[in-house]
């Protein structure tokens, strides 16, 4: 490892790093726009430099600069502290001073590095240049007199989202950061060139002007709206929330998320349920508490336990889906269920999360996806198979529909014949799987929510046995799931108890008149002009299907109200953390369970959340680690059997609306109006 | 200054653009001159060519280039727009570059300029005023499309024109009794005697 002197301080680094990373390292700060550690070094904005001896006499971009044994860097010496103030004096020479209605103002690099190397007024005397906006989409407005040339968006485009479309045309003073053709950028992470623009050219377009980044309350907490469970800063003002931005976790979204996670946020201001609801005389009619548990009470009480059933949402806090489930088996009833979209998945953890991680994603050097489109269900982890790729070596394949996923794909198939076909190796590409090392195979949803979905994951249990994809050291079977609470749900065993009804077999006793009561706890996914004459029981926080079916509508609490546990499709489990409180009457949804468990004469034995996540931890031990994935057991899964021809469809064929609150969503609307106009321009 | 704009909006653009026969074997020939997957370092020959059969380059024609070398059409848009000698939008027959930097300018490059912008009307002559074209020892110098015609002045730059538009090339170089840049009225020295 290379020995430098950093500032007189002597400081060894690894072998490999840049002059700046290795300041980094030593604490000291070096001022930078370009650079960034995601993307790949530009070295255009010069604001890094630093002396460097051995080296030529003047000063080095640091950021562009490997470093090397027995070198000593300078960064505080008069040249330094002048080559900066040179270079911040030329970035200000065409930078506006419209600071005070700019929305970067007090977080943006350049005023804050202004403040600490710029000069105190201005020496030139011209005029600045005029540089015309563009037009990038529904969630990035520009304001390119702003801009100082950085190419940080273009690298973020080209490299992380993976669509050439950002460009710098032009030269010298002509020079502007643009597509060129003035269209929406076609990629599921445009919220992110928001946060990389170190100035205010690039800024949200849903946000502008709406709040000052210091007069917000910052809430670390866990995105729901996918079931990659990124980690976010949920940032409020009162009770409402005013944006989502990424938090820093290297394990799951590093420093990403999709632009459902940071802009569907507006649907938590609409369409909210705020109040109970009775349905009497055919129509819904605002209730108080009491009235709504006493319809409910009068409906349950006497019912056998099997003529009720449950069946729980996709975005619903762990806390939430234990009462429901402690509540149904108080109840009698074994009819409940977590799948709402039928998925076959009923076996060892093992066989329903994405064993590898995230981050096994860097080490896997075979990617086989079946039945997903990881672009629209869960674009940030799309993004990391494609900095895998653009890593090297890395085959990927996929059997399903065809689909752009910002990387090549080799197209095996579309049906479950093809991957049959893989399995007794009649394709080449079984070949690739088996010479890797770390082969994966990431099964969707839209392989195994069909009928014939139990023989598919058993086809993929049959292949991952013929590659050794499980074993002690690797475990390379991957399910992608598209709900953020499913893989809770299935920790908390909320599938049918012995004789129990799934999903399917619910809505067919709805029918049949086998089933009197369905409680739904904010699913809406389901078909439910299906539930027949059933007392429907929606406890939600959006008037979606659900709740226009229901009979009862009981107020909950969205993901940004209510602390709640939530388990990504790792498996690993996050607390997600209030940052307001949910609208009117509406309260947190374990707590409605205890109070309705109360009024039905079961009283659930938990008062306080510390309880109710005690019982959790009591439940399943993986709720004790927070933030850690817990190791799945492995086993035979699915049912070998018959499958259909249907191709693997992705479950999720529009990434922009999936839940009750990107559905509410005008900026969701927005955006997919602006793909279709894309898709019809090509 | 100026508002400055990478795509001007008032360009009239070109349904679509194909490489004829004869220049698709050019562009080939280009492609060919790098190992295979490195096509995309043909591009600024390319472009040339695209030019040449097209007379400018419209989007389509970059859009072309881009689909022939596999890249992406914002690349193809960056280096068109970075060179200036790629032209972005229509121009006449003869594209006329009059230098007008300091030693063309001291030997009469206005009026020479005065000429051209006469002459300019679109279709047959545009005008562009460049920097030092680099031929300075025979100043002023105009350069029409890929020829140059040097110690010019107004006269003879008129007849210059008058010779195009009557479909004559008239012969490029000094359009003095000089050969090259050696002195005006034949050699002064080193005569052979």
């Amino acid at each position: 490892m290379p020995k430098v002197k950093i500032d007189g301080v002597e400081i060894e680094v690894p072998a490999g790093i840049t002059v700046l990373q290795a300041c980094e390292l030593a604490g000291v700060e070096i001022p930078r726009f370009c650079y960034h550690d995601r993307l790949s070094i530009a070295g255009n904005c010069r604001m890094c430099l630093v002396e460097v001896k051995p080296g030529p006499p003047k000063p080095q971009a640091s950021c562009a600069l490997p470093v090397a044994d027995k070198q000593e860097i300078f960064t505080q010496t008069p040249t330094v502290q002048k080559a900066r103030k040179g270079v911040m004096e030329f970035l200000l020479i065409n930078h506006p001073l419209d600071c005070p209605i700019c929305d970067q103002g007090g977080e943006c690099d350049l005023q804050d590095q202004a403040m600490a190397y710029g000069f105190d007024r201005s020496r030139y005397h011209e005029n600045k240049r005029a540089v015309p906006d563009k037009e990038l989409g529904p969630l990035v407005k520009t304001s390119m007199n702003r801009c100082i040339h950085c190419t940080r968006c273009i690298r973020f485009a080209t490299e992380v989202a993976g669509v050439e479309e950002l460009g710098a045309t032009g030269r010298g003073e002509s020079m502007e950061v643009t597509t060129y053709v003035e269209h929406a950028l076609s990629t599921e992470l445009a919220g992110n060139l928001v946060d990389l623009c170190p100035v205010g050219a690039l800024t949200s377009k849903p946000y502008a002007f709406e709040a000052r980044p210091w007069e917000l309350t910052k809430t670390e907490s866990v995105d729901v709206l996918d079931a990659l469970g990124s980690n976010i800063r949920i940032d409020s003002r009162g009770a409402q929330v005013m944006r989502v931005l990424p938090r820093l976790n290297d394990d799951v979204n590093e420093e990403w998320i999709s632009d459902k996670t940071r802009h569907a946020i507006d649907g938590l201001r609409h369409q909210r349920l705020d109040r109970p609801y009775v349905r009497t005389k055919g129509k819904l009619v605002e209730a108080t508490w009491d009235q709504a548990f006493a319809a409910i009470a009068a409906k349950l009480n006497g019912l056998d336990g099997s003529k009720i059933a449950a069946i729980v949402g996709d975005q619903c806090d762990a806390e939430s889906m234990v009462a429901l489930k402690d509540l149904m088996t108080s109840l009698g009833s074994p009819n409940v269920d977590c799948r709402q979209d039928g998925a076959r998945i009923d076996g060892p953890r093992g066989s329903y999360i994405f064993n590898a991680g995230v981050r096994g994603i860097d080490q896997a050097d075979a990617i086989l996806l079946i039945g997903t489109n990881p672009r629209t269900e869960a674009p940030v982890l799309n993004a990391r198979i494609r900095k895998r790729y653009l890593h090297g070596k890395c085959p990927v394949a996929s059997i399903g529909t065809a689909e752009d996923l910002t990387y090549p794909v080799e197209r095996l198939g579309a049906g479950p014949a093809t991957l049959r076909e893989l399995v007794d190796g009649k394709l080449g590409f079984f070949e690739k799987l088996k010479d890797a090392k770390h082969p994966m195979i990431v099964v969707g949803m839209g392989a195994l929510a069909r009928e014939d979905g139990a023989a598919v994951l058993a086809l993929a249990y049959e292949l991952a046995g013929k590659l050794n994809a499980v074993r002690d050291d690797w475990n390379g079977f991957a399910v992608l799931h598209t709900a953020a609470a499913r893989v809770g749900g299935l920790d908390l065993g909320l599938v049918p108890g012995e004789g129990g009804r799934d999903v399917a077999a619910i809505l067919d006793g709805c029918q049949k008149k086998e089933i009197d009561a369905v409680f739904l706890l904010a699913a809406d996914e389901i078909d439910t002009t299906k539930l027949g004459k059933a007392f429907v029981i929606y406890q939600g926080h959006h008037g979606d299907a659900g709740a226009h079916r229901a009979d009862v509508i009981l107020p909950g609490a969205a993901y940004t109200e209510k602390p709640g546990i939530y388990v990504n499709t790792e498996g690993r489990v996050q607390v997600g953390r209030r940052a307001g409180y949910p609208p009117g009457d509406a309260r947190e949804d374990w707590a409605i369970l205890r109070a309705l468990s109360e009024r039905l004469g079961k009283t659930l034995p938990y008062d306080t959340l510390h309880q109710v996540r005690a019982r959790l931890v009591a439940v399943n031990r993986i709720f004790a680690a927070i933030d850690q994935q817990a190791p799945g057991a492995w086993g035979p899964v699915g049912q070998p059997g018959a499958t259909s021809d249907a191709p693997l469809k992705s479950a999720v064929p529009n990434f922009y609306m999936t839940c009750p609150i990107s559905r509410a969503s005008q900026t969701m609307a927005d955006c997919m109006a602006s793909r279709a106009h894309l898709m019809a321009a090509e | 200054m100026a508002m400055i704009t990478a795509d001007p909006k008032d360009v009239p653009q070109v349904a679509s653009f194909s490489f004829t026969p004869e220049y698709m074997a050019k562009v080939e020939e280009q492609i060919s001159h790098y190992p295979p997957g490195r096509q995309a370092s043909a591009v600024i020959a390319v472009l040339d060519l695209a030019q040449r059969q097209q007379g400018w380059l419209p989007r389509a024609a970059m859009n072309e280039v881009a689909r022939i070398l596999g890249m992406a059409p914002i690349r193809v848009y960056e280096i068109a727009t970075f060179y200036t000698m790629f032209q972005l939008r229509p121009k006449g027959k003869y594209l006329l570059q009059v230098c007008t930097t300091t030693p063309c300018w001291l030997r009469g490059s206005d009026a020479v300029m005065k000429a051209c912008q006469h002459a300019a009307d679109g279709e047959m002559f545009s005008v562009q005023e460049v920097e030092c074209l680099g031929g300075c020892v025979n100043a002023p110098v105009v350069q029409v499309n890929d020829d140059f015609y040097e110690d010019l002045d107004e006269a003879s730059m008129n007849k210059v024109l008058d010779a195009l538009r009557r479909g004559e090339t008239p012969k490029p170089g000094p359009q003095v009794d000089r050969q090259t840049s050696a002195p005006e009225g034949g050699l002064t020295t080193l005569k052979g005697e």
